[in-house]
């Protein structure tokens, strides 16, 4: 697959926020609860390379935690939905009528909702479980992947090349590979793209209504809110969770190339 | 048209089963025996014993099968009868038909000021072309790459802790309208003048438009006979695609602007853990969904009465 250089722009962007991560877990000599209350709200000097915040914490290590955070969560779900939205699509096509329809039924029940509403029902099971966030934004994602690969689907499966194929007698396996997975991979790379933006948004979001990701834990929706009454004494502290929520979406969306 | 609404009436059915069964998921799974909290909430800490659970649990029935219980809760949800709140012990159905006025207020300007902003600039940037287009086009996509939250956090450090011209948070006057609405109007405006750009453009390319010109029809003219309605399909169609982002706006929006309303309500209750108001305020939300997305239908069937495409 050949990227453009916006896509490329895009990857690189993404690439360099989890280089920040990394290097700041793993460097770092402050962890993301440590206090230092002799240093509070301090501008960024040579100990606390992006300062420190109302209870004198590392903002390095805590953002470096925070991108961790938010990259996990994105990629967990945008592998997990691709791959189930994916094959569900494909197998309700293959398999015939009955399994198409009950997937359909299934899709209709998610989609009677907002994802957010459905997000935010499954946060109130379990507060602050990333896990339970992993689960419910996968669920809501999915969706997307299935109606699109299902769609496109539809088209191959009747097409001369691929009834040849199988009438050759080649496999299941080589007849998705070699038939419909070209033909549904742009799509489903879009939509990865676009999904882990959608990802990290949304745990960001649930973050800054204080439902998500719980304190002590750095989550960069949960930083806004917790800097936003130290915006007059510290607005370089508030700047930084803003600029790179929208750093780590617009990377993801340029690297999707298309729009949604 | 009948199929269409029936599909529409399987949906709003599906979202009121849905919502009662997590929320009576969600009530099942708290932690602790539910009789005690509930008597610990009636009596205070100090004064539950197990005869005042037990009395709790013989009066409300807390000592049925699960599958009976759920089918109580489910019964008592078709007569909508949703129970009081936890916290303040208010019906909910009321505090959430006060919520739900608040958020269509909030919905209802939001779209307006949204619509203001993205047709003219979607038309604007179909007609003129490059290089306004691009620049449009880039703007739009700046602001789409910041959350709602963070695209109302930089409009409550500017224009109201800055500039003083508005409130920061709360309700009441015009001027607590102004920020949220504008919040919520640019965020839907960034993506829907994309979608007014892309198709204009495409009208104004097709060949009935050209002919229209050709056979001697003013600009204005073509634009209002053979323009407008076929701009408008798609565009309808999109905004019920875009439903979701404005509700999902709406709850964002509440929260930082500490609107009264069905979001606002929402998030609070999961903090809160106030299940009847969550069920009741994610159930508002669900059934308005619905109905405006079955409304859309029906918009887009009057404009294009050859069918509604998928």
């Amino acid at each position: 697959m050949t990227l453009r250089a916006s896509q490329w722009a895009g990857l690189s962007l993404l690439i360099g926020l989890m280089l920040f991560s990394v290097l700041g877990i793993t460097l770092s000599p402050y962890s993301i609860s440590q206090q230092d209350l002799n240093a509070i709200l301090v501008p960024p000097n040579a100990d606390h390379w992006l300062g420190t915040d109302h209870f004198g914490r590392s903002m390095l290590s805590r953002m470096a935690h925070a991108i961790g955070l938010s990259f996990a969560l994105g990629i967990l779900c945008v592998v997990t939905s691709a791959l189930l939205g994916t094959a569900l699509g494909v197998t309700a096509v293959w398999a015939g009528k009955r399994v198409d329809q009950a997937l359909a039924i299934l899709v209709n029940i998610l989609l009677a909702l907002p994802g957010l509403v459905i997000v935010l029902l499954f946060a109130a099971i379990a507060p602050g479980s990333f896990w339970v966030l992993y689960i419910a934004i996968s669920l809501v994602q999915w969706v997307e992947y299935f109606r699109v690969t299902r769609a496109i689907t539809q088209g191959v499966i009747q097409s001369p090349a691929r009834q040849s194929s199988n009438m050759m007698g080649f496999g299941t396996w080589y007849q998705f590979k070699r038939h419909i997975w070209p033909a549904i991979a742009p799509s489903v790379f879009t939509l990865a793209a676009f999904g882990g933006a959608n990802a990290i948004l949304t745990m960001a979001s649930l973050g800054f209504v204080y439902v998500g990701i719980q304190p002590p834990l750095a989550e960069l929706g949960l930083m806004t809110v917790e800097l936003f009454p130290f915006y007059s004494e510290a607005p370089w502290l508030l700047a930084q969770p803003l600029v790179v929520i929208a750093l780590m979406v617009f990377g993801f969306h340029l690297l999707a190339g298309k729009r949604a | 048209m009948k199929a269409l609404l029936l599909k529409r009436l399987l949906q709003l059915i599906t979202v009121v089963w849905g919502v009662g069964t997590l929320t009576f998921v969600l009530m099942r799974s708290l932690p602790g025996d539910m009789a005690y909290r509930i008597a610990a909430s009636r009596y205070g800490q100090d004064n539950v014993n197990s005869d005042a659970a037990a009395l709790v649990r013989e009066e409300l029935g807390l000592n049925q099968h699960p599958l009976e219980a759920y089918w109580h809760w489910l019964t008592d949800l078709l007569q909508f009868n949703l129970g009081n709140s936890m916290v303040s012990g208010l019906p909910v159905i009321e505090s959430v038909q006060h919520m739900l006025g608040h958020s269509m207020l909030l919905a209802f300007a939001g779209l307006m000021v949204s619509i203001l902003i993205a047709i003219p600039l979607g038309l604007l940037s179909a007609w003129r072309g490059n290089p306004l287009d691009s620049v449009l086009m880039g703007l739009s996509s700046a602001i789409r790459a910041m959350p709602v939250f963070v695209i109302g956090v930089l409009f409550v450090l500017l224009f109201a802790l800055h500039l003083g011209w508005f409130p920061v948070a709360g309700y009441g006057t015009f001027a607590h309208l102004v920020l949220p609405a504008v919040t919520l109007a640019l965020s839907l405006a960034a993506v829907s003048n994309r979608v007014v750009r892309d198709s204009a453009k495409q009208t104004f390319r097709a060949a009935f438009y050209q002919f229209s010109k050709v056979k001697g029809l003013s600009t204005w003219q073509t634009f209002q006979r053979h323009g407008v309605r076929n701009i408008a399909v798609p565009v309808v169609a999109f905004f019920g695609i875009q439903l979701v982002s404005m509700i999902e706006g709406i709850v964002m929006i509440e929260s930082l602007f500490s609107w009264p309303g069905i979001g606002h309500g929402l998030a609070h209750a999961i903090f809160a853990r106030d299940i009847p108001v969550i069920q009741g305020a994610a159930l508002a939300m669900g059934v308005v969904f619905v109905l405006l997305n079955t409304l859309v239908d029906l918009l887009c069937l009057w404009i294009d009465p050859r069918g509604v495409e998928q």
